[in-house]
């Protein structure tokens, strides 16, 4: 299997602040990889590199083309879909607003994509003219999931997708992650503080510590692994 | 002490050079730099305001005009002492501007920018409707005393009697300044401009220190107006004060930047002498050539400056200490 | 522009208490009922009523330009109206040039909307990410020059335009209500209500409003957030020249100081309707136009000169009541 998604000595800074420093790893299409690892171990950054968000330097290389001088706008034209801390909800405008700007890199009909998200999540349909500020946090994770697949993406970074959010709907998002996964074929790079759930539904992950790699690996052998089991797991 | 030295030995030469001036430029050119003292005045109250409280003003126009029909009015009607009126200027303009910073507290950035900047259409419009008074689009000519030099008097404002005047309270202004933001003021002042809730927080009565400088800031533009008349033979007229004295006030304090005395220098140059200097285009012909050239170097140095004179010093020091 | 079902239900959704915005409908709903009848009873309130709707639809369009641009970039355009003014002498140029009058007015249009959007990537971009304060200086260097460039071009004497509307009226029960007006208020609502549309309905308005509420989010869904803006400087420069088309005309004459007061009265607008708001901005317009000419009219102390002024007293009363604009909404400090 090619890696869709190869980065190689990838460094980045906010500022003077150097954030990660030299991260290497591989997303290969068609998988779900988590990154997990503690607050400020520069986990949202690595994806805010992917996206062109953040100032960053190495190799990045997205389906064959590098990444280097690509802003996010021109990321997402690539089809590399990031849905942010926070979800990049546009909570002045209706949920339907949302939706089609999902799909705003895309021509032509988008239907089909809606009759998926709609089956998905139904509640959707019923609610388009309502203003997205107005959900819930877990209604605006769903949201903001449903936005990136009408964005038929190649490359889902999902950053955080549990955050704030009660384990019970954490449980339905990562569900949901899952199927998109299995039935959609939808590559998908996760940043998680949950790595239970990560890596239950992750086939490989990576451990960032202080901007680096600490560990790599299958999420079998990352279970497996002793300092993950202590730090993250939990037993 | 050691790092004061070279602020204060470039603060003497410029004092030098400043002393020196009217006896080596001819009376027009004198004049000129008297315009940038006035506008050194003005700037600098607009920098209080502005840099160490966070407040926009656009009206300041407004208290110049305030300031300069006190001074000819009561020069007219009672011959009052010219320095004398200055003062007058300073105290009626300070409390009109408490009076103006309270409501002022309501309104936020761009709101407070636009409402003063209403202030600045308005003032200049009163003496047109209060024509008895004021003298309506006639004006209000001063009368023209032996004005009192030291020991020597000498007829009616030559050139260097108001050079004089003007850069001795723009030296005076800018002491009490330093004064001022040395003290607690000051710190409540740079508290306030950094972040409003944690100066709050921190106990800064918000309401009094925000009010306090637009009172100072009115003031020196109050100073600065009652020169400014003076500068114009004593004579104050509405179309003087427009709006767009407003906003050459604002390009100055925006040249200027924030935070550096020397940008206030600058800035007030800026808007004193470039105007007049771009008058001697020749391509384009006076007035129009002059706005044409005067716009373009505003655009140039924003682009260039976006800081103004302040970021670029900051950058320079910056660079020295690398 | 909002997108509001109904705009109760919407409010709601919004989060806004209502105790705070129905009473504004609520006076609105009484001053358009006020000003029916009083167009009923009197000749000289309806003509009063009639032209002010109209000079202060060119004074929303103005506004509404000015919203534009503040909504999208935080930076407020003080060169606005001299673009406005600019605009139409370029109009009347092409007039001089043998173009007829709506010949030259499209073209205008076009024209203006390609000087708004170079003016945005030249000038406004590489400042306004390092200081808004800095870009806002930068319109104002832009008032003076083209100030300048106009009057040096064209000279500062009058010059006539021949007004596209005639000098005919209509006469609605005894009353005449000349063509002008009703020729100003419809071209000017008629720019306003396709830009509505464009925002509203289309893709690309989507994108430029996304762009104008959260660029960085809009940037993560594919949107070219530095090319909406420029798009947004470039429908704010056609309204300008809408503004000055449509005002020119009441004026009489075409002289550089046109758009002077008209962009005061247009800030006024825009504060008083909330600088978010593009409907605030119409209908704060609209309403500085036809107070202003019924309070010159009824109340002989109040001369025209002392109508700006006026104005902005009455202005500055607005926001110490209601800081953020009749429309506006308050914003929400984080701390």
């Amino acid at each position: 299997m090619t890696a869709l998604l190869e980065l190689e000595d990838v460094e980045a800074r906010y500022g003077p602040v150097r954030a990660l420093h030299g991260i290497s790893l591989a997303v290969d299409e068609g998988s779900v990889v988590a990154v997990l690892g503690p607050n400020g171990a520069g986990k949202t950054t690595t994806l805010r590199a992917v996206s062109g968000t953040v100032t960053r330097a190495g190799r990045i290389v997205f389906a064959g083309r590098p990444l280097d001088r690509l802003g996010p706008a021109a990321a997402a034209r690539l089809g590399i879909a990031h849905v942010p801390e926070g979800r990049g909800t546009f909570s002045e405008l209706t949920v339907w607003e949302n939706l089609r700007l999902g799909a705003y890199t895309r021509r032509g009909s988008i239907e089909p994509e809606l009759e998926r998200v709609f089956s998905y999540f139904p509640w959707l349909a019923e609610r388009r003219r309502q203003q997205a500020g107005t959900l819930s946090g877990g209604e605006q994770q769903m949201l903001a999931l449903a936005r990136a697949f009408l964005h038929r993406p190649r490359l889902l970074l999902l950053d955080e997708p549990s955050l704030g959010l009660a384990p019970v709907l954490v449980t339905e998002i990562f569900r949901i992650v899952r199927e998109l996964n299995e039935e959609e074929g939808l590559t998908v790079l996760v940043v998680e503080q949950n790595a239970h759930l990560a890596l239950q539904v992750a086939q490989a992950g990576y451990v960032l510590e202080a901007g680096r790699v600490a560990l790599a690996g299958s999420s079998d052998e990352l279970r497996a692994d002793d300092s993950v089991r202590r730090s993250y797991l939990g037993y | 002490m050691r790092q004061r030295l070279p602020a204060l030995v470039s603060l003497v030469a410029v004092a030098a050079v400043l002393t020196a001036l009217p006896f080596v430029l001819s009376s027009y050119n004198t004049s000129l730099v008297t315009q940038v003292g006035i506008f050194f005045i003005a700037v600098l109250g607009l920098n209080i305001l502005t840099g160490y409280s966070g407040q926009i003003s656009i009206g300041h126009g407004a208290f110049m005009a305030i300031g300069g029909y006190t001074t000819a009015v009561m020069s007219r009607d009672h011959h009052t002492d010219l320095i004398v009126t200055m003062l007058m200027a300073l105290a009626i303009c300070f409390v009109l501007g408490l009076l103006v910073g309270i409501p002022a507290l309501r309104l936020s950035g761009v709101y407070l920018a636009l409402a003063t900047f209403a202030l600045a259409i308005s003032i200049p419009q009163l003496p047109l409707q209060w024509s008895t008074f004021l003298g309506g689009t006639g004006g209000v000519q001063s009368s023209n005393p032996d004005v009192r030099f030291l020991w020597h008097t000498a007829p009616a404002m030559p050139e260097r009697w108001l050079y004089g005047t003007a850069w001795a309270a723009a030296a005076l202004l800018f002491l009490a300044a330093w004064l001022i933001l040395r003290g607690r003021v000051g710190r409540a002042f740079r508290a306030i401009r950094d972040s409003e809730i944690a100066a709050t927080a921190s106990g800064v009565e918000l309401p009094v220190y925000k009010t306090l400088a637009f009172g100072i800031s009115a003031a020196y533009a109050g100073v600065a107006g009652s020169l400014f008349v003076l500068a114009t033979n004593g004579f104050a007229q509405p179309t003087e004060f427009g709006v767009i004295l407003s906003l050459q006030l604002l390009v100055g304090a925006a040249v200027a930047g924030l935070g550096s005395l020397w940008g206030v220098l600058v800035g007030a140059a800026f808007v004193g002498l470039l105007p007049q200097v771009s008058t001697s285009v020749p391509v384009i012909g006076s007035d129009h050539g002059r706005d044409v050239v005067f716009g373009m170097m505003v655009v140039i140095v924003m682009l260039l400056l976006p800081e103004g004179i302040a970021g670029l010093l900051a950058r320079l020091r910056l660079l020295v200490r690398a | 522009m909002e997108t509001i079902t109904s705009p109760i239900s919407g409010l709601r959704a919004r989060g806004v208490a209502l105790g705070s915005v129905v009473p504004i409908y609520l006076l609105l709903v009484a001053c358009g009922v006020t000003l029916l009848v009083g167009c009923l009873q009197s000749g000289l309130f309806a003509r009063l009523t009639v032209s002010g709707l109209a000079v202060g639809a060119a004074y929303g369009s103005l506004a509404l330009a000015l919203v534009l641009i503040y909504r999208a970039t935080h930076v407020i355009n003080f060169a606005q109206g001299e673009l406005a003014m600019a605009t139409t002498y370029v109009a009347y140029q092409l007039i001089q040039w043998g173009l007829s009058y709506w010949e030259a007015f499209f073209a205008t249009l076009a024209i203006a909307f390609m000087i708004g959007t170079l003016l945005q990537v030249a000038l406004i971009r590489p400042v306004q990410h390092r200081s808004q304060v800095a870009a806002v200086i930068v319109t104002v260097g832009l008032f003076i020059l083209i100030d300048g460039i106009v009057n040096w071009i064209w000279g500062g004497n009058f010059k006539f335009m021949q007004s596209p509307f005639g000098t005919g009226a209509y006469t609605i029960g005894g009353v005449d209500i000349e063509h002008l007006y009703v020729g100003m208020f419809g071209v000017v609502l008629a720019s306003v209500v396709l830009v509505w549309a464009l925002f509203r309905f289309t893709k690309l308005g989507l994108g430029m409003r996304a762009a104008a509420l959260r660029p960085a989010a809009a940037s993560l869904v594919g949107v070219r957030v530095d090319a909406m803006l420029a798009l947004g400087w470039g429908l704010a420069a056609v309204l300008g020249a809408v503004a000055g088309l449509m005002y020119e005309p009441s004026q009489f004459t075409l002289d550089p100081t046109l758009m002077q007061t008209a962009l005061v009265y247009a800030f006024a607008a825009a504060v008083l309707g909330g600088l978010d708001s593009p409907v605030g901005a119409v209908v704060g317009g609209l309403a500085i136009g036809v107070f202003l000419n019924l309070l010159v009219g009824y109340v002989p102390a109040i001369s025209s000169e002392l109508q700006l002024p006026f104005a902005f007293a009455l202005l500055l009363a607005i926001l110490l009541v209601k800081p953020s604009g009749l429309f506006g909404q308050r914003e929400v400090r984080r701390v």
